[in-house]
Parts: structure tokens; C-alpha cells; sequence
């Protein structure tokens, strides 16, 4: 069945050349980082986490969101979603493969990640986030492979693969939960020592990631003609609509806290990553960028007579998830450390070697999503077998 | 053959659950915190107090800093943002951070403050790491492994004194001259102040507090009401740094 993602057009295969030479690049930038040390990118002393954690945080958000389409599918026989779940499904293996990845090249001494096995340490939170991705990783790939490869020998997928669904369905909310207690249960850094940055975190996951799934379904469609729908397209743009302002909302209940209280260390972060400090601004224009984005994708996804524009909800997702990727994937790591401990305003920037290094794990996570995306448009384009899932379905299928 | 996979990563999960499950219950009895030694006698709880008026740093000494640097194979690095601390001077402003205290404390400010690990009695980095690369001894030590260490780093985001280092870069030919008593680093490891447990287990005491000709600082047993540092607390008012974080710091500063 995999081997349907090895089969594809002259473009095809650029496009997966092209990941591959970024992935070489930064296979080569790695090499360096590993016989000189981490002291070839951007971090310090005082910002000991940038560019990869920040990435790894902001994509354990796009995997826990596939939950958006699981949930309404699979909870709720929601046919509609049909289509689109196996998609969302493979993007959480391919967002996962990232995270693991971006941990990995974060790690000072790689050669003893086993360490985390061998001496496990339930009181401490990367311990468990541990656990908890590498089980959503498994979940994910034995459920979509195993619907998928049911569907290619057109027989109803398996009986165990029921409960199996149902679990990744809390796991899903537990890897996002796990990954914000890992910073709000930090008592000397004040941006995020706050209880309400699980849910912020769950919010923008839940509006980031059925974002990007939105625009590469159209994508997909564009590219192969897989369409997953119209219907499903609208709804998870409803969705993306109600978690974006869900998102949005928690920033301002943030925002007042910190400003109307007027205590000092949460405001300085605040000022660090809006205003600048002490002429460190180089996060100024991304945080604005993000709001910027943030208030115009919420203009569209709250007009339905924009929402329901193909075009114009492919625009809003755009801006979702650029906004959400600045705040997270850049503002909120780099900003937890600045002002230090100590009131240290310390500058951050990625250095070339680390740009090359993150584009490479994208590189991965992108090409795992295509080829994964064009096994499912090879498989469900086949004269189609039975509903996959009807064994459970109460309703009627669709031809 | 996909169903050998799914047994295999099923044996692996319920394994590392057993293995989770036989930690929970030592940290539940509460094993590695004895109150006293092997031999029966109490353990000590170390700590040090730092004089502020008798440490010359406005005069340029800076004998404490040369011999713990000296002592424990501590590297130079050009960059600040690369440097490694274990014991460092800080503007009495950044290393207390107590924007209210008005001019109440005026004699102090401007003031650069011996600082260095807090061998905290709940330290947070402690509670973070995810190996048990460090961990807090039965007498208040918080230790470094630097062989276990992953280099992950949460310690150095936990600690609320900025008193962790992480070898950005090799620091074996960025140490002066080598200790060969003591071990040097590899990059990619976290380190800090231990308090000189090696010179302890000597039964000498830590290097800084032996190079001060000030007597500025004095280092003893805080659980031991007829010790000196007992004696100096009682004589004096005297503070710990960010006290409402409730890491419970052992070094103490007479201001």
C-alpha cells in the first residue's frame, strides 16, 4: 500500500527533491552543531531555548489538532469529516516525527537521549511530555494505517482499532497539556508561570492546525483531485473561526492580568516582545505582525459571507496559521527568557546553521505529509470499496 | 510481520510503565533523603553566609571567583553569551531584583554581590531534570552529574538564580590551567557551584570561602543552632534571594 507513494509525475518528484536537498543542508549544518557544539546558534547564557524548542512547541499544537476532525467523525459519526480525518490523522504523524526531531537537535549530549528510558523521572514534566508524544505518534500511525490498509483490501477496518480511536482522542488534549505544563510550572519565569497557558495553548492548536489542514486539502484537491469536500472545508472553517477567537480572547484575559495588576516581571516580558527593551526589539515586529494578522484573519472567519468564499477562507486560514506561528513558533519561547531571572535583556537570533537545521525538519515533516497524503489520494481514489468505517456507521453512506 | 511491530512497541510501552511504576514508589518512601549519615550521626545541612560589608569586590578582589575557578577546571569563554559561572559577581540590584525597596536600601545599590548556586532545600531543577542528572544529597547539596547529563537543559529554564552554566562549546581548551584532581567537562553538559563536596569529603572546606581574606563568607551547618553560621544569622538581619519563590536558598547574605 506504501508503495503508492512511490509512484508520481515529474513534479512530484521535484518537489520531493527539493525537501530532500533541504534536508541535506541541514544534515550537514547538524554535522557541524554536532562536532562544535551548540554554541553554533543563536543561544545563550540567559536564552537557553530559541528557534527549535519554539518550533517543537508550536507543532505539538498542529498534531494535537487532528483531534478536530477525529472527534466529530469518529465520536459523533459526523460523515462529512469522512475524508478529511485520514488527512488530519497523517498530518499528526507528520507533526509529531517533528517535534521528536526538534527536541532531538535541541539536545546538548544526543548520543544519551536514551537516558530519558534508562533513568525515567516521573516528577519531571519533559519526562512524561516524552511518553505522551512518542504514544500519540504510535496511536496516529496504526490508526491511519490500519483504516487505510483496510479500505485498500475493501474490508472493514478491524474491531480493536474502535477503542484505539477513543483514546487518542484525551492523548491528543494530553500531549498540548503536557507540552504548556512544561513552561507554566516554572516558578521564576513570569511569562509563563500562568495557568491559563494550557488552554491558550489548546485554543491556538485547535485554530493553527484545522488551518493548515484546510489549505492543504485545497492543495491536495488542486494537485490530484482528492476532494475531501466543500461541506468539510466549511465546517472546519466555522471551527477555526471559534478557536481563533477563543485564542484571542485568552490573550486579552492575559494581557489584563498582567497589565492591570502592574506586577512588574510579567509586564517587562510583555514590553520585551511588543515594545522592546533596553534597545533589544529584534521580536517587535513579528509580535505585531502576529496581532495584525490575527485581527484580519478574525475580520474574515467571523463574516460568513467571507467564510463561505473558497478563496477568502483559504486567505484567513493563511493568516492564521503565519499569525499563530509568530506568536508561538517565535514570541513565546524566546520571550519566557527575556527579561532573565536576573532582569538580563539579552538579544536572541537564529544563526544560519540553526535556519538550516529547523528548515530541515520541516523538510521531514513536509515530505512525510506528501508522501502520506498521495497514499491516501492513491488509495481513495481506487473504485472505492465499502465505507471504511462501517461497521460503525448508524447512518447511511454516500455513494 | 506488522503485527510483530505492534507487540514490540506494546512489550515497550508496558516496560517503560514498569519501570515508571518501581520509581514512583522509592520517591514514595522517600528513599535518598536520609537525615543521617551511615554512621548514625545527623546529617549536616551546609550553607554559607556572605558578609556584604566585608567583601571587598568595590576594591577589584576577586580571590574567590580565581580560586573556585582554579579549584574546578571552570573554562573562559570570550562571549557572554557562552560563559560558564560558578561563583560571579552581580550588581546588588540584578542579583536581589527588589524593585520595592524604595531608598531603603540605598547603601546597597550600585554594590556588585557574591553569587552562586542557592543548594536550594526544593530546588526546581531538581524537580525538572529529566534523567536525575542532578539531585539534592541528604545534606542539602545539589549535585551535578555530568556523565548522565542530556543536555536538555530545563534546569537552566527552572532555575530562578541563573546560577546553571551549559557548555555552549568545548571548555577543555578554554580552561587556564587544569586541576588534575578534578574533572574537566565535555560540551553539551550542564555544571554549576557543588559546594566543593570533593574538599568536604576531605574535610576541608570550599575553596571561596578559604581564598577570602575578608572572611566574608563563611560556609557551615545550618541544622547545627550552635554552628557559626547560626551564630552570624542570630547577630544580624539577614536576606536570601527571592525568598517568595519558596525555593528555601541556603546561602544567606548579611547586608
Amino acid at each position: 500500500m506504501l508503495d503508492k507513494g512511490l509512484s508520481g509525475g515529474g513534479r512530484y518528484w521535484a518537489w520531493l527533491g527539493a525537501l530532500a536537498a533541504l534536508i541535506v543542508a541541514g544534515a550537514l549544518a547538524y554535522q557541524r552543531q554536532l562536532t562544535l557544539g551548540l554554541g553554533i546558534t543563536g543561544l545563550s547564557r540567559d536564552v537557553t531555548w530559541g528557534l527549535y524548542i519554539a518550533q517543537f512547541t508550536f507543532l505539538v499544537g498542529v498534531a494535537a489538532s487532528a483531534v478536530v476532525v477525529v472527534l466529530p467523525y469518529y465520536l459523533h459519526d459526523y460523515r462529512v469529516f469522512g475524508k478529511i480525518t485520514i488527512l488530519g490523522e497523517c498530518l499528526a504523524v507528520s507533526a509529531v516525527a517533528m517535534c521528536l526531531l526538534f527536541v532531538f537537535v535541541d539536545m546538548g549530549q544526543p548520543a544519551r537521549a536514551l537516558n530519558v528510558l534508562l533513568y525515567p523521572t516521573p516528577n519531571s514534566i519533559m519526562f512524561w511530555d516524552m511518553l505522551v508524544l512518542a504514544g500519540y505518534l504510535a496511536l496516529n500511525a496504526v490508526i491511519a494505517r490500519a483504516t487505510l490498509s483496510a479500505e485498500h483490501r475493501g474490508v472493514p477496518p478491524p474491531r480493536w482499532l474502535r477503542p484505539v480511536i477513543v483514546l487518542s482522542i484525551p492523548w491528543a488534549v494530553s500531549i498540548h497539556t503536557v507540552t504548556a505544563f512544561l513552561y507554566s510550572g516554572l516558578p521564576g519565569r513570569h511569562l509563563w508561570l500562568t495557568a491559563l497557558l494550557a488552554p491558550r495553548f489548546l485554543a491556538s492548536a485547535f485554530a493553527s492546525g484545522p488551518a493548515l489542514l484546510i489549505l492543504l486539502a485545497m492543495l491536495l484537491r488542486r494537485l490530484t483531485g482528492f476532494d475531501v469536500g466543500r461541506e468539510a472545508l466549511q465546517k472546519l472553517g466555522l471551527i477555526v473561526a471559534y478557536t481563533m477567537t477563543v485564542n484571542v480572547f485568552f490573550v486579552l484575559v492575559e494581557l489584563f492580568t498582567v497589565f492591570y495588576s502592574q506586577a512588574p516581571e510579567a509586564m517587562h516580558h510583555f514590553e520585551f516582545l511588543f515594545l522592546g527593551l533596553e534597545g533589544q526589539a529584534g521580536l517587535v515586529p513579528w509580535m505585531w505582525a502576529s496581532v495584525v494578522l490575527a485581527m484580519m484573519s478574525l475580520g474574515l472567519l467571523l463574516t460568513p459571507r467571507c467564510r463561505q468564499d473558497m478563496r477568502l477562507l483559504a486567505a484567513a486560514c493563511a493568516m492564521v496559521f503565519a499569525s499563530l506561528w509568530m506568536d508561538k513558533g517565535l514570541g513565546l519561547i524566546v520571550g519566557g527568557f527575556v527579561p532573565s531571572p536576573l532582569g538580563e535583556v539579552t538579544g536572541y537570533a537564529p544563526t544560519l546553521p540553526e535556519v538550516a537545521i529547523a528548515l530541515a525538519i520541516w523538510a521531514v515533516g513536509s515530505l512525510l505529509a506528501t508522501v502520506l497524503f498521495k497514499v491516501v489520494a492513491a488509495v481513495r481514489g481506487e473504485p472505492s470499496g465499502p465505507d471504511p468505517h462501517s461497521r460503525w456507521a448508524r447512518a447511511p453512506v454516500e455513494p | 510481520m506488522s503485527m510483530d511491530r505492534r507487540a514490540f512497541l506494546g512489550a515497550a510501552g508496558l516496560s517503560a510503565l514498569a519501570m515508571t511504576g518501581t520509581q514512583s514508589l522509592e520517591a514514595l518512601a522517600g528513599a535518598g533523603r536520609p537525615e543521617t549519615t551511615p554512621e548514625g550521626r545527623r546529617a549536616p545541612r551546609w550553607g554559607m553566609v556572605i558578609d556584604l560589608r566585608k567583601c571587598l569586590e568595590d576594591r577589584g578582589c576577586t580571590d574567590c571567583i580565581a580560586a573556585c575557578e582554579r579549584a574546578h577546571n571552570v573554562p573562559r569563554l570570550e562571549s557572554r553569551a557562552h560563559e560558564v559561572k560558578w561563583i560571579w559577581r552581580e550588581p546588588y540590584e540584578r542579583a536581589f531584583a527588589q524593585r520595592g525597596s524604595g531608598y531603603g536600601d540605598e547603601a546597597l545599590r550600585g554594590k556588585r554581590v557574591p553569587v552562586l548556586c542557592n543548594h536550594c532545600d526544593n530546588p526546581p531543577c531538581v524537580r525538572v531534570c529529566p534523567v536525575k542528572a542532578t539531585w539534592k544529597r541528604g545534606d542539602g547539596i545539589v549535585m551535578m552529574d555530568w556523565h548522565r547529563c542530556i543536555g536538555c537543559r530545563y534546569c537552566m529554564a527552572a532555575c530562578p538564580y541563573g546560577a546553571r552554566s551549559f557548555n555552549w562549546l568545548d571548555p577543555r581548551p578554554r580552561v587556564k590551567e587544569v586541576n588534575p584532581d578534578f574533572p574537566t567537562r565535555t560540551r553539551g553538559v550542564v555544571e554549576k557551584c557543588n559546594f566543593c563536596e570533593e574538599r568536604l569529603a576531605q574535610g576541608r572546606g570550599p575553596a571561596c570561602v578559604e581564598a577570602c581574606r575578608e572572611r566574608a563568607l563563611t560556609f557551615g551547618d545550618l541544622r547545627d543552632p550552635g554552628s557559626e553560621v547560626r551564630g552570624l544569622l542570630r547577630s544580624r538581619h539577614a536576606m536570601r534571594r527571592k525568598p517568595e519563590l519558596g525555593t528555601e536558598p541556603s546561602v544567606y547574605y548579611l547586608a
